[in-house]
């Protein structure tokens, strides 16, 4: 028999072509960042799991209640002077922005954006740039993102792939400075440059990590200090969400900024938090003097009405991934689509379809160390063999392992005993999952006494 | 927790489990096919307790390799056999293997919602919990020599809730050093017929345990799941590295005079 050429899935394929060097940028900070999350959340929480539970359950709330939370939340805002939009896809999402953006700048000119998923999500920056506006990520990791032509490999550490070495080059090679590896000097060069960045910009997009029902109070954090002057320095502010990204109350939020630096960045606090209530007032100085909200979609109420509703209760820290054995091999791109590591695994296909994404909850070792990290109790593993099963259901599973013959011997003892007796042929049959252990193991081997010849030879 | 300091304080005498405990003996389908020691091991050390051990010849497979594949037809399948073979009695069901029992007990609620989380034991979990064995009653005469040991906690455990148990028991035999080693917690990479089709991940995630393990200077890895064991050992044989794998019930069955 003529062997078939090997049809690996993509996430396998892409690890077997990555880097060693990169694998090593990806373990050394996914190793740094969980050992930080230990420091600051396991061991001075007085009960973390508790805490965890609360806050999961926060999360429910807000999923079984979302349509009366999200008109609250913007009634709130229109209260606070905030416009909201609603947009029901990418597309729609898109037009919203490009036309806020023709009215507040009509001849173009420079956005600034502050660190945002939801817009990575819409590939926003292609559209933007298309039309003649010159958009600039000014956090640094997404900035270096952009001058590579690359894409976040991480949803909160987007450059976790790349080590010092590569930024500096990419640096010296867009003439930001003499080439330098500190990562002060580096900082400095991109802060000068995207300085005179924020003077010029007419317009400041960013995302928003927590959404307040009960205030219409728009949270943001971040350790740079660039989302301040993105949300601050323009005329025009664009804040984008997902629409699960909502707290009841502000009496939660100290809660979940708590678990969300601890387990994003391993810190007690980020170095800043925004509380944006709305555009520049009467007697106020500074400011935008328009903000607006654009509530996005893009499949999430279908995921809401579904089998893997849960994952919408994500608060985007990453630490599934950090924690992920899986996504400390691969990095994030790896799973072809924004959302990486365990949560993407989940996310991308139920916001996508499975018939899109069939093999990517495969790429896991259901090892459980998602789940228990997650500050909000998500049972990724669970919802993992959920899609497996949704994909061999509907048909669309590439490439299926065959359980029939295993099946068959499995459903009867008689038919098991049977077939321990000929397994010793098996070692030179062929069997889809065998090269694939062969290539990096030996084959097993029966070792010791038998058991059941052993239990009958004492009765 | 450094492992050492998980251990329990040795009694002053071996502990005696008065009542007699019947117990049904799940054997799992690795051990059935390639480690009968495991088995064999599990056995002595429930009767060294002074439990009754029952075998039903008829069992085969929790299911769980087309469950974590997704064909939840074929698992349905084999879960009705285990079901009608084991579960169907009073008498606890022990089995050497937490992914099999996490298997069970979170897995087949999922297969048939609405089920309860049927009640089986973990060996180690069934020793410590049940049996309330803190410290191993050594009873040989001849103690081999003395070893340094590498734990590694099977990540399905910790879906049941074990936390040291199996390390704890291992770590009360006077000739067993357990040693720590860095990134204990992290998964060894099998994940069932995802070592084979995501071979080179499943690999790097293995040898990375490895290294880690012989960094930290032991000679011998153990666990409480032949699953780990089957993949380390076969990237252990084929880049030919000093260590070997055992099961921790073998080596609580070391401790028990023939």
């Amino acid at each position: 028999m003529k062997a078939k050429p090997v049809n690996h899935p993509a996430v396998e394929a892409f690890a077997r072509q990555l880097a060693e060097t990169t694998r090593d940028s990806v373990r050394a900070t996914s190793v740094k960042v969980i050992e930080s999350r230990k420091a600051r959340l396991v061991d001075a929480f007085p009960d973390l799991e508790a805490t965890r539970t609360q806050a999961s359950q926060i999360k429910d709330f807000v999923l079984a209640n979302i349509s009366n939370l999200l008109s609250q939340l913007e009634m709130k805002c229109r209260l606070n002077g905030v416009q909201v939009h609603w947009a029901k896809d990418a597309e729609s999402a898109r037009k919203i922005i490009l036309d806020i953006c023709k009215e507040a700048a009509p001849d173009g000119g420079t956005i600034v954006k502050a660190k945002s998923m939801a817009t990575e999500e819409i590939h926003l920056n292609k559209h933007l740039i298309d039309v003649g506006y010159n958009v600039v990520e000014t956090d640094l990791g997404e900035f270096v993102v952009q001058i590579d032509n690359d894409t976040p490999s991480h949803i909160v550490a987007p450059i976790i792939h790349k080590n010092r070495r590569e930024v500096a080059k990419s640096f010296e090679r867009e003439g930001l400075g003499p080439y330098t590896e500190s990562p002060e000097q580096l900082a400095a060069q991109a802060r000068k440059h995207l300085r005179e960045r924020f003077v010029e910009a007419k317009i400041g997009i960013s995302g928003v990590n927590f959404a307040i029902a009960e205030s219409g109070r728009l949270v943001l954090v971040e350790n740079e200090g660039n989302s301040r002057l993105s949300t601050t320095a323009p005329d025009t502010h664009i804040a984008i969400m997902g629409l699960e990204k909502l707290l009841p109350s502000e009496a939660d939020l100290p809660l979940f900024l708590k678990l969300l630096a601890g387990s994003a960045t391993g810190q007690r606090m980020t170095v800043y938090t925004h509380l944006i209530s709305g555009p520049r007032r009467k007697d106020e100085d500074d400011g935008p003097t328009a903000v607006h909200l654009v509530i996005l979609d893009n499949g999430r109420s279908k995921v809401l009405n579904g089998p893997y509703k849960d994952i919408l209760k994500c608060i985007r820290c990453g630490a599934c991934s950090y924690v992920c054995p899986v996504y400390r091999q691969v990095s994030g791109h790896a799973y072809s689509h924004v959302y990486s590591g365990p949560l993407g695994a989940v996310l991308a296909p139920a916001l996508e379809g499975i018939e899109a994404l069939p093999e990517l909850a495969k790429a896991s070792t259901l090892c459980g160390a998602c789940e228990e990290v997650c500050p909000v109790k998500i049972p990724i593993p669970r919802m993992l063999l959920q899609l497996r099963d949704e994909a061999m259901r509907k048909g669309v599973a590439e490439n299926p392992i065959p359980w029939t013959l295993f099946t068959f011997g499995a459903t009867s003892g008689l038919r098991w005993r049977t077939g321990l007796k000929m397994l010793p042929m098996a070692r030179i049959a062929k069997h889809p999952l065998k090269d694939g252990w062969t290539e990096f193991r030996e084959l097993p081997k029966k070792e010791g006494r038998d058991f059941r010849k052993w239990w009958n030879g004492r009765s | 927790m450094p492992p050492d300091s998980n251990v329990a304080k040795k009694s002053d005498s071996p502990v005696r489990v008065e009542a007699r405990h019947r117990v049904r003996l799940m054997l799992t389908c690795l051990c059935d096919i390639y480690f009968g020691e495991v088995g064999i091991s599990t056995v002595k050390i429930l009767e060294h307790l002074n439990c009754e051990v029952l075998f039903d010849k008829e069992q085969t497979c929790c299911g769980q390799p087309p469950y974590n594949a997704g064909d939840w037809s074929a698992a349905r399948q084999v879960a009705g056999l285990t079901m009608r073979a084991l579960l169907e009695s009073e008498d606890p069901v022990v089995m050497p293997s937490a992914s099999c029992a996490a298997m069970i007990r979170e897995g087949y609620p999922v297969l048939y919602e609405g089920m309860m989380h049927p009640e089986v034991f973990e060996l180690g979990e069934f020793l410590v919990h049940q049996l309330k064995i803190r410290s191993w009653p050594v009873t040989t005469a001849n103690p081999p020599a003395k070893r340094r040991v590498a734990f590694h906690r099977a990540c399905h455990g910790r879906g049941i809730g074990l936390t040291n148990e199996q390390e704890m028991l291992v770590g009360s035999l006077p000739w067993i050093q357990l040693v720590r080693i860095a990134q204990g917690e992290q998964c060894c990479g099998f994940g069932g017929a995802f070592c084979a089709t995501h071979g080179a991940i499943s690999a790097g995630i293995g040898m990375e345990k490895l290294h880690n393990i012989m960094k930290a200077g032991a000679e011998e890895i153990v666990s409480g799941d032949m699953g780990c064991l089957l993949h380390l050992d076969g990237l252990i044989k084929k880049n030919k590295l000093p260590l070997r794998t055992r099961h921790f019930a073998e080596l609580l069955a070391e401790a028990i005079a023939p």
